[in-house]
């Protein structure tokens, strides 16, 4: 889409939002994208647009990170991980600072490049942090299935993947923050379907778009979103996104995954918002196979992640942002990943005309 | 060099003895072909007039090569364009190698004549070297450093506190290229692509700069290992003063763009060995651009932006869509996001 | 955790599939989307395809990143 009809689309919601609004994304890509393409100098001055907890290296809590750390610490143990968790603060250290001092830990791109390294060095034990919504707990549950028909008894997953709704549930019941409609992730979608959320509208009646990831598909959304008179949820992303998902990868999910109870930070514990691996699948569990002391998990003093997370203090209120919390020296989790509000917010400081 | 050595590196060739000997001259000698090297003495004399620039560089790129180029040509490219941010002709190049036991003596023969062939190409020689050899895994392979001494040919201070309010800001080509190619032919991610890295040695280039700005050259610096958004920042800061970049300007081949995408990599902060960036005076702008454009490794040469003197100390990015975004220095070390 | 790009399956192999965006081949997993084929357009996540696009949407995805990051014309005007 050309930068005038971004304009127009920019334009035709600064004159159909209701003033005042809040919406919410809850997609780290969202926030990313929405920095990227500095989105927000295209938003009418009334309207907010909160970030929500959809940076799942953000969400996760202190303690799973305190246990991803206690792994490096084991001789035998090789960590996998996607490249967003290596300088995520835990209580004492990263994972960074612990590759540094020895720790075997490599960045993969794919479940699957785990399970390959796992093949290629019987003699080590792969663990994999299986990290991430519902775009990535398939891949996960794929990577453990292929583990299995391979053979391959070195691989094994510590899994601290969530999944959404029932965060947004949590949000709503917290009441902190009028929200006037979500955007929604797009692929996240992909995998659950749009149909997923029709419960903001139906239990909450909170409207809600999902929503792709060019400036274009986020003004769409944000416009059909001021557009509604009563609370909807609606697809902007209909090019990938069908109210019923994946259904091949959801079954996936189910066969590999049962719900758990999990940590979010910010939101405490939240049942069944986590995806645990069933017992059949014990020999690929690394919570079951490993057993680390973690010691006592403490957030940083001062850090307001959880807040912002939940949309209620935005990352400028916190005393730390900018100040002794930046990127090159983050406090939390908020800044330090590429998708946290407070990273995204960091790139905007001072470019006021 | 007789055959019952075999064809790979002995710690016995580090030794000083007849099999040093022997290397440097079946190897070095013969591969970097001058009558200064030739005499093999321990130190070269050289000799010029006005202002000397000075300057070192250790590579230890893996692997060793890759797309578009080798350790030997970016040794070689990487000190002369060192200098030729300094404004200075290459005079002469030191290579010292540092070369794991078990090398294999046909491969040092390659990277050698690689580097010959850069050396050649920027008019320079190598007129002095050393080399060690280490015990099997005390190092990747090979170590070269490169130093270098070139002779300055402007007469005025280059730098950023050369650098004036309403300077353009003028980038020699596409970004990303040797940073994709040497992730690619690392293999971890697994993929493929067409994109080389631009490795080249550009001091013709700096001097058709030179030619065509004159006085008018503020700062010259080549973006490597932080990429492009690394040495607008660091002008910015040093100066004080503030940068516009217009996105659309910049250059960045398919191939970048979609390991990028893939990757959730930022083409702006990735590593360049074939690439320049300008400061000069606004005057001086288009003509800079017209000979970089016909001088080699210039052809995408183009403005990218402008000094101003809001937002002091910042680099702010036009993005597309009209709308801006704070360029910072990136943090960390290249890996790939996928969320 | 969306980075996802949409790319055309060259060629299968049993669960794997050489898949291409423009300057670019890769393998991915098809373990979520069995029925893809040679020839289809699909959104890859973390080495795994997600889902298979219609050729005009994946067509209109890349044409918008394309927008935003072609290289550019040469612009005959310097800055202001």
């Amino acid at each position: 889409m050309r930068a005038e009809a971004l304009l127009r689309l920019a334009a035709d919601l600064a004159a159909e939002v209701g003033a005042g609004s809040t919406f919410m994304e809850v997609c780290g890509t969202h926030t990313m994208a929405i920095a990227r393409y500095g989105l927000r100098d295209l938003l009418p001055p009334d309207v907010r647009l909160v970030s929500g907890p959809g940076c799942p290296v953000c969400v996760t809590a202190m303690h799973d990170l305190d246990a991803v750390i206690a792994l490096c610490g084991l001789p035998e143990v090789t960590v996998a991980t996607f490249g967003d968790l290596i300088r995520v603060p835990a209580s004492c250290t990263s994972l960074a600072a612990a590759r540094a001092a020895g720790a075997d830990v490599r960045v993969v791109y794919s479940a699957r490049d785990a399970v390959e390294l796992a093949a290629a060095q019987p003699s080590r034990e792969v663990v994999f942090v299986g990290i991430g919504f519902e775009t990535t707990a398939p891949t996960t549950a794929a990577s453990i299935l292929e583990a299995r028909r391979r053979g391959v008894r070195n691989f094994s997953v510590l899994a601290v993947h969530k999944t959404m709704p029932p965060a947004l549930r949590a949000l709503l019941d917290l009441g902190e923050t009028p929200i006037a409609g979500f955007l929604l992730p797009g692929h996240v979608s992909v995998i659950t379907g749009s149909a997923c959320f029709d419960f903001l509208a139906a239990d909450y009646g909170v409207a809600g778009v999902v929503a792709g990831f060019e400036p274009g598909d986020i003004l769409e959304a944000l416009l059909m979103l001021a557009r509604q008179t009563t609370p909807a949820v609606e697809n902007q992303y209909t090019r990938a996104v069908q109210p019923w998902g994946n259904t091949v990868a959801r079954d996936l999910m189910q066969r590999v995954y049962e719900p758990r109870d999990a940590d979010w930070r910010g939101l405490g514990v939240i049942p069944g918002s986590g995806l645990g691996l069933r017992a059949e699948f014990a020999d690929h569990d690394a919570a079951l196979r490993f057993l680390v002391d973690t010691g006592e998990s403490f957030e940083p003093v001062g850090c307001r992640c959880g807040e912002v997370l939940r949309g209620v203090t935005d990352p400028t209120d916190c005393a730390l942002f900018g100040r002794r919390c930046t990127p090159q020296e983050p406090v939390g989790a908020c800044m330090v990943s590429s998708e946290g509000a407070c990273a995204a917010r960091y790139r905007f400081r001072g470019l006021d005309d | 060099m007789t055959d019952d050595h075999g064809d790979r590196i002995l710690l016995g060739h580090g030794s000083g003895g007849r099999l040093y000997r022997d290397l440097v001259n079946d190897v070095f000698v013969a591969a970097f072909r001058n009558p200064v090297l030739a005499r093999l003495d321990d130190a070269a004399v050289l000799s010029s007039s006005g202002r000397i620039a000075f300057t070192t560089d250790s590579h230890v790129v893996r692997p060793l090569r890759f797309p578009g180029g080798d350790i030997g040509r970016l040794a070689v490219a990487g000190t002369v364009n060192d200098l030729a941010t300094a404004a200075a002709r290459p005079l002469a190049l030191a290579a010292a190698f540092v070369i794991e036991e078990g090398f294999l003596l046909g491969e040092l023969r390659l990277l050698c004549q690689s580097m010959a062939a850069t050396a050649a190409e920027a008019g320079v020689l190598i007129v002095t070297g050393d080399t060690k050899v280490v015990e099997r895994g005390a190092c990747d392979g090979l170590f070269i450093t490169v130093t270098g001494v070139g002779e300055v040919v402007v007469r005025h201070e280059l730098g950023a506190a050369a650098v004036r309010e309403g300077d353009a800001v003028i980038l020699s080509g596409g970004v990303g290229d040797h940073a994709v190619a040497v992730l690619a032919a690392r293999g971890e991610f697994h993929f493929r692509t067409p994109v080389e890295s631009d490795c080249a040695p550009l001091w013709d280039l700096v001097e058709a700069a030179v030619d065509a700005a004159g006085a008018g050259v503020r700062f010259l610096r080549d973006p490597t290992r932080g990429g492009l958004t690394t040495v607008l920042a660091e002008v910015a800061e040093e100066s004080g003063l503030g940068i516009e970049i217009d996105e659309e300007a910049i250059p960045v081949t398919p191939g970048v763009r979609s390991v990028c995408e893939l990757l959730g990599l930022d083409p702006l902060t990735l590593a360049n060995e074939g690439k320049m960036v300008l400061v000069t005076a606004a005057e001086t702008a288009d003509a800079v651009v017209a000979a970089w454009r016909a001088a080699p490794y210039g052809a995408q040469a183009t403005r990218i932006g402008t000094v101003t003197s809001a937002h002091g100390g910042r680099v702010a990015l036009r993005t597309r869509l009209g709308t801006r975004r704070v360029l910072d220095m990136p943090v960390g070390e290249l890996l790939p996001r996928i969320c | 955790m969306c980075l996802a790009l949409p790319m055309r399956v060259l060629s299968i192999d049993g669960q794997m599939a050489t898949i291409a965006a423009e300057g670019l081949e890769q393998r991915a997993s098809l373990a979520l989307v069995p029925d893809a084929g040679v020839g289809d357009w699909v959104l890859v996540h973390a080495g795994y395809a997600i889902n298979v696009l219609a050729e005009h949407e994946a067509r209109e995805t890349l044409a918008l990143l394309a927008e935003l990051g072609d290289l550019s014309d040469r612009p005959d005007d310097d800055e202001g």
